[in-house]
């Protein structure tokens, strides 16, 4: 059984299919790459999975259970994070607090708790530590750069120790080495068991990562593979340059 | 560091004690006691708006809510004048906030301009239903509360200074615990992005509610205490849209979502209102000066006067440790800057 699937999503927007009929598989344990041309619904099926866009039809399963038009915060908490394509941090509060707003796991014991308890606190600089940005904690988060928000997304996304992570774009924009450094923690964690799907433009990036990689087109599943098996596929070579 | 604080406060504390056994004119103690009413009320609008950025406009529901309650608990109990209505603000406070449970949850399946229209709405048809419904209240004829004639002139303002300082206290506790707690964490996380917030596990719906609910049960004590306090009330001035924009200029004044952001506006601004009042006698200047008092601020401090302050101090801060930041991090983020831009041009494909 595989941990993440979607099955035969289908998603208008006025008179535009952006998904249609979209079935892919996420395996326990890979890191699978979501690729495609501009506008191919990439971005639409991971909203559908994390429940930020309801579909019009079929069913999104993770570990067996059908999670298909539930709510961000239920989703989450059953153990999928994600980041996005414009990255989201909360530019107001510093660094640090950012860490914290996704450990809140207690529910209405949240009203009762300091924010700051010794262990969470240890678990987030661990985690700033792991992508390098330790030194801007007390920071306000505006005050990132770009690629130090990207940083930012993901070690909050880890703190809640999610199952799966949807990363969407997370080399776009950052420079070559932040990149580099960017593909080790990915294996790191994934050594750790943690699942990834990548949403990816940046081909050197997915090819070099990915186990296994999905091409959409139009809203459609049109490939699947290993990376190598995948660039070759007249399929995939003709959605990407065009008709 | 900690300790200078805690001095601070403690000092604080003991000159709002003192002053009225100081400043013993009952002019003077009748400006602070509305200072106090002002400053507990937007310390708890602020732990709803000033934490979630939800502006809400028609906090004067609850403060007539509570009112209302105060003064028909009075009625229906035979309760005498003196200390007892006193013990009865936490019930009047309870009402509000049940009150604040319906309007909040109607209110709050809207965002932004449309929240705070929304509010507006609650406000005048509470007013409306004060003016109509007058088997519970009697219309514009309005509603009188036990008048405690044995405490002399000099005298009479002290319970009333006390007590508001006891609901201020309690309300700066409140919104210092909420500030402190994972609670206040996830309202300050759907102030920035609700929808990110979501996406984190935070339950925005029943975290902004109960932090309406909160903000409802302070400002209807306050409501409650001012009622007795003038011994009558009527719907106009128990539903008054003044009062709305009042607590809400108080917390921008002063900072909104900052703890004591709230009563520095009221400080300034209750008294400034009251003086303008008097130099200004019948004539209707004060209004204005009021305006340009309010517009000028607005201008030179646009954010609120503590996060202005803490921002000077921070470039302050930063200016003087500008050599010990360490060249690795300057380099890495000004070569960041330029491949952000080159790679955000070629963001297309390269298979």
């Amino acid at each position: 059984m595989s941990l993440l699937e979607s099955e035969n999503i289908s998603k208008a927007f006025g008179g535009i299919h952006a998904l249609d009929t979209c079935s892919i598989i996420v395996e326990e344990g890979t890191i699978t790459g979501l690729i495609g041309p501009n506008g191919s619904g990439k971005t639409t099926l991971f909203n559908i999975i994390t429940g930020y866009e309801r579909s019009d039809t079929g069913i999104v399963r993770f570990n067996g259970h059908t999670i298909t038009n539930s709510t961000p915060d239920k989703v989450f908490r059953l153990g999928i994070g994600r980041t996005f394509q414009l990255t989201r941090i909360f530019p107001r509060m510093t660094v640090l607090e950012n860490m914290h707003v996704a450990a809140q796991r207690q529910g209405t014991r949240a009203l009762l708790s300091r924010w700051s308890s010794k262990h969470e606190q240890k678990r987030a600089l661990e985690l700033l530590d792991f992508v390098g940005i330790t030194q801007l904690k007390d920071m306000p988060a505006e005050n990132l750069s770009y690629g130090q928000k990207k940083l930012l997304e993901f070690a909050f996304i880890l703190i809640a120790e999610p199952q799966v992570i949807l990363l969407d774009e997370p080399a776009g924009g950052i420079n070559p080495v932040m990149i580099a450094q960017l593909s080790e923690r990915i294996r790191t964690l994934n050594k750790q068991g943690v699942t990834f799907l990548v949403v990816e433009h940046n081909m050197e990036f997915v090819m070099g990562l990915c186990n296994t990689v999905t091409v959409l087109h139009r809203g459609t599943k049109i490939a699947e593979g290993v990376p190598g098996e995948v660039r070759n596929n007249p399929a995939v070579l003709e959605a990407y340059l065009g008709d | 560091m900690k300790i200078i604080r805690i001095a601070l406060l403690i000092l604080l504390l003991a000159a709002f004690i003192a002053f009225p056994l100081v400043f013993s004119d009952p002019a003077i103690t009748e400006v602070a006691v509305f200072t106090l009413f002002f400053a507990a009320a937007a310390s708890g609008w602020n732990i709803f708006s000033g934490y979630t950025g939800y502006i809400a406009l028609g906090h004067a529901v609850y403060f007539g809510v509570g009112a209302y309650a105060m003064a028909l608990l009075c009625q229906d109990l035979n309760i005498p004048a003196g200390y007892t209505p006193f013990l009865l603000l936490p019930v009047a406070g309870l009402i509000a906030a049940a009150f604040a449970v319906p309007l909040g949850w109607i209110a709050l399946r809207t965002r932004r301009h449309t929240f705070v229209v929304i509010t507006i709405a609650t406000f005048f048809i509470m007013q409306l239903m004060a003016y109509n419904l007058r088997f519970i209240t009697q219309g514009s004829a309005g509603l009188s509360l036990p008048i405690p004639f044995d405490w002399s002139a000099d005298f009479f303002n002290l319970p009333f200074y006390y007590v508001a300082l006891a609901i201020l206290l309690l309300a700066l506790g409140t919104s210092w615990w909420v500030r402190n707690s994972k609670y206040g964490l996830g309202l300050l996380a759907i102030r920035d992005d609700e929808d990110r917030a979501l996406g984190l596990g935070v339950k925005t719906g029943p975290f902004k509610l109960i932090a309406f609910v909160l903000s409802a049960f302070f400002v209807g004590m306050i409501g409650g205490l001012h009622a007795y306090f003038n011994g009558s009330i009527f719907p106009p001035f128990a539903f008054d849209a003044l009062f709305d924009v009042a607590i809400a200029l108080m917390a921008f004044l002063g900072g909104m979502g900052t703890l004591f952001g709230p009563i520095l506006g009221a400080l300034i601004l209750v008294p400034a209102q009251q003086y303008l009042t008097i130099i200004s006698g019948e004539t209707g200047y004060n209004l204005i000066m009021y305006g340009v008092l309010f517009l000028v601020i607005i201008l030179l401090l646009p954010q609120g006067i503590i996060p202005t302050l803490g921002k000077m101090w921070h470039k302050w801060v930063a200016r003087r440790s500008i050599k010990e930041i360490p060249p690795a991090v300057a380099t890495t983020t000004a070569q960041e800057a330029l491949v952000t831009e080159s790679t955000a041009k070629k963001d297309e494909v390269n298979l």
